[in-house]
């Protein structure tokens, strides 16, 4: 790729180290812990699925009993158990989700022979990781047969109706507008709850629950609309929150194709406790890896919260960050889709131009990467003739860029959740953006000494300062300390740290293994 | 009396610009309904300048009306907070110094599931919006800006705690009226904990207008387009009328 910034390779380079220094510590306390989601992801790799007449899945009462027995039961993994159960029993899965939702005891059947329970669970794995490679494979082939019919960049739209099937019919209808992706955005606080719902759900507020049967659902559905519209069309979902993993599990198993997924917005903007979410998130980005998941980090959390101008800087900060997080856990650049936003103040002097140099200097650093671009949010209001035109500047600076994942911004972004027309006047608006500048990220350049080119180097300069200062003081001090996003998260605060699990000398996870040695992950 | 209708370009001309999803599908037989159905709402005439598919069941159009209705201005009362009233950060400030004497304390969280911080930081954050400072700014303010998806009762828990003068609930989801639920049932908790005069209780959102918020039981309700400094400049002035009570 020919620059047109002219960052110092060395600087870049140095930044990456950087990053590496930053986030050594905490890979190491990582590799030494699970959590009770991390555990629940591997018992639904395994199958297990379903759940109580009280609705509590299986995978929850299972680490819920294990837990109950004593710390050092789950310090050997969850997985051991389960197919104990299923050995000793001598049940199928399916059997034995229904004996424990209807109240079996999973610590009833003693400990038995390990190799009937090694022999077993090599067969689980291969049953659960060949599902997984069989999804990867079919996506791979219908992204070759319909080769060059999405826009570049991918458009991606949301929907959130609460009701799954709704959902499915704006879905549609948005895939025959042209979305190249669709997003099901989730019912609000579901990402504060430390389990998944079971089954099809048609109740939700500002979005729909993500549960395995509506991935399903919804999967199937835009696969019909992609044989009409001789288009692959992606469906993402939100690996975030207490659930990462587990999330991650089930789009892996129904072949969903992105994930929102960062190593850090569930501490700074969900106030779920750190360890448990650098814990969670290495496990569920395996699985991401494993399924040829693209994750979309959530970088343009920060410029909602604090000044896109000033703290530009932090978007970079983070993309790094996020990137080493992903390479550590088997994330090659093609699937890490770092976030970044249009988000400053409309009424800044040359507010379009320093967008513009966010956007290139992201795709300079970023080569390989799907960058995935966020639109105007924050500056929008009931004016939505201005909404419009704020969003074709943001349309502009995409294409004039080359990003890769397109989120299009609606026109009534402050008022209500999008009506089909506005989803179809933000399609509209994009294509007609993109198709008339289709030459102009090719065609363009910029004056070595002029606004861009300076701006770029500025940002990078101030992500090296802080990430340097980051360095000094350590990563979960630095949390602490509020050095990002301007929130200050104390170790032992947040959500969920009493689900954090020591991993005990005999921990039993062949799933992990399965990962860590098809990723190329071993020391 | 005054009395005033839409203006296009030339006086009480009526012109109205509209858009709009149908379910049926493009066509001179959608675009004929949607004409027919712009004179039922009782425009004059009407004109569907443009109409595009949606998908095979769904069309779009823009259309202009000519409304014959007028409304007499003059009798017109706002449903809105007095924004006349608002005095810049600086001046609340001195107010307080002058009337009250000590530092005002205001809480403010984003209640129950929602978990949307924008508007509530809007006007607490140090960095406020649209440069507007908020409240956490302000020297002669105590401001503690609890974020998002608080409960209720955790709520009024901390303000108990801190002696708060104000809370404010903000409430941004709307979907399914989880926002009125959620209001009436902050009310409902301060009256049964017999605390509701205790607290000037200030609600604000994008879909929250002063009437709806005093109709639930609040003191105001800020909308769309209001400041820290419109906030700030209640709250003060509510403390000194409630003193002088």
């Amino acid at each position: 790729m020919r620059t047109k910034l002219h960052l110092p390779k060395d600087r870049v380079d140095y930044a990456r180290q950087l990053a590496r220094k930053i986030s050594a510590p905490v890979a190491d306390f990582i590799d030494g812990h699970s959590s009770v989601t991390v555990e629940r992801a591997t018992l639904r790799l395994a199958g297990a699925d379903g759940a109580n007449a009280d609705g509590v899945p299986v995978p929850n009462l299972v680490v819920d009993r294990l837990k109950a027995a004593g710390s050092e039961i789950l310090e050997e993994g969850a997985l051991l158990r389960y197919v104990n159960a299923l050995v000793k029993e001598g049940v199928s899965v399916e059997q034995l989700n229904q004996k424990i939702a209807s109240g079996f005891d999973i610590m009833t059947p003693a400990l038995g022979d390990r190799g009937a329970i090694q022999r077993k669970t090599e067969e689980l794995v291969n049953r659960s990781t060949a599902r997984v490679k069989d999804n990867r494979a079919h996506r791979d082939r219908k992204q070759e047969e319909f080769r060059d019919r999405n826009s570049k960049p991918l458009l991606y739209l949301i929907v959130a109706t609460g009701n799954i099937y709704e959902d499915v019919k704006q879905a549609k209808a948005a895939a025959m507008q042209g979305a190249d992706v669709i997003a099901v955005i989730r019912t609000t606080a579901q990402s504060l709850l430390d389990y998944v719902p079971f089954g099809a759900t048609t109740e939700g507020f500002g979005g729909t629950y993500a549960t395995q049967e509506n991935f399903r659902i919804m999967r199937a559905a835009l696969d019909e609309v992609g044989e009409q519209q001789k288009r692959y069309i992606l469906l993402t979902n939100y690996a975030s929150g207490l659930c990462m993993p587990e999330i991650a599990a089930m789009g892996a198993l129904e072949r969903l194709d992105m994930m929102l997924n960062d190593s850090m917005y569930g501490i700074l903007f969900r106030d779920i406790n750190m360890y448990r979410t650098f814990v969670d998130q290495k496990f569920s980005r395996m699985i991401n890896a494993y399924a040829g998941i693209i994750i979309n980090t959530g970088e343009d959390n920060y410029l909602t919260t604090s000044d896109a101008f000033e703290k530009a800087y932090t978007v970079l900060a983070s993309q790094f960050l996020n990137e080493e997080f992903g390479f550590r856990a088997g994330l090659p650049p093609k699937l890490l889709g770092l976030g970044h936003a249009f988000e400053m103040d409309p009424s800044i002097k040359n507010g379009f131009l320093y967008e513009l140099s966010q956007a290139q200097m992201a795709r300079e650093i970023f080569p390989e990467h799907p960058l995935k671009y966020m639109p105007p949010t924050k500056f929008m209001s009931g004016d939505i003739f201005k909404g419009l035109a704020m969003n074709t500047l943001f349309n502009f600076v995409s294409k004039a860029t080359n990003q890769g994942i397109h989120l299009l911004g609606m026109l009534t972004e402050a008022v209500h959740t999008p009506f089909m027309m506005d989803r179809y006047l933000a399609v509209d608006n994009a294509k007609y953006v993109m198709n008339s500048m289709e030459g102009f990220y090719d065609d363009i350049e910029f004056r070595k000494d002029g606004i861009v080119v300076q701006r770029a180097h500025d940002v990078l300069n101030q992500a090296i300062s802080f990430m340097e200062q980051v360095a000094g003081v350590g990563m979960f001090d630095s949390i602490e300390r509020g050095l990002f996003a301007e929130v200050k998260r104390p170790k032992d605060g947040g959500k969920g740290l009493e689900g954090l699990i020591k991993k005990g000398p005999a921990y039993f996870n062949p799933f992990e293994a399965h990962f860590i040695r098809e990723l190329g992950l071993g020391k | 009396m005054r009395v005033v209708k839409p203006y296009g370009d030339t006086m009480d001309d009526g012109k109205v610009q509209l858009s709009f999803t149908l379910p049926v599908p493009d066509g001179a037989k959608g675009r004929e309904a949607a004409r027919k159905l712009v004179l039922s709402w009782g425009f004059k005439d009407c004109e569907v300048v443009h109409s595009s598919p949606l998908s095979d069941e769904f069309s779009f159009y823009v259309a202009y009306g000519k409304s014959e209705s007028s409304i007499d201005y003059d009798s017109v009362v706002a449903d809105e907070a007095d924004s006349d009233g608002t005095m810049s950060m600086d001046e609340v400030n001195e107010f307080i110094r002058q009337n009250i004497g000590r530092k005002v304390v205001v809480v403010g969280a984003c209640t129950g599931f929602d978990a949307h911080t924008v508007g509530i930081d809007a006007i607490m954050n140090m960095k406020g919006y649209n440069h507007h400072f908020g409240l956490e700014r302000y020297p002669e303010m105590e401001a503690y800006n609890l974020g998002a998806q608080v409960p209720n009762e955790k709520l009024i828990e901390y303000a108990v705690k801190v002696n708060a003068d104000a809370i404010l609930v903000s409430q941004v989801v709307t979907q399914k009226d989880t926002h009125i639920h959620n209001m009436t049932e902050f009310i409902e908790l301060l009256e049964a904990k017999g605390l509701r005069q205790k607290f000037i209780c200030v609600a604000g959102g994008p879909r929250i207008g002063n009437k709806l918020a005093v109709e639930l039981g609040y003191d105001v309700g800020f909308g769309r387009g209001a400041y820290a400094d419109d906030v700030a400049s209640y709250v003060v002035n509510k403390i000194v009328e409630k003193k002088q009570r």
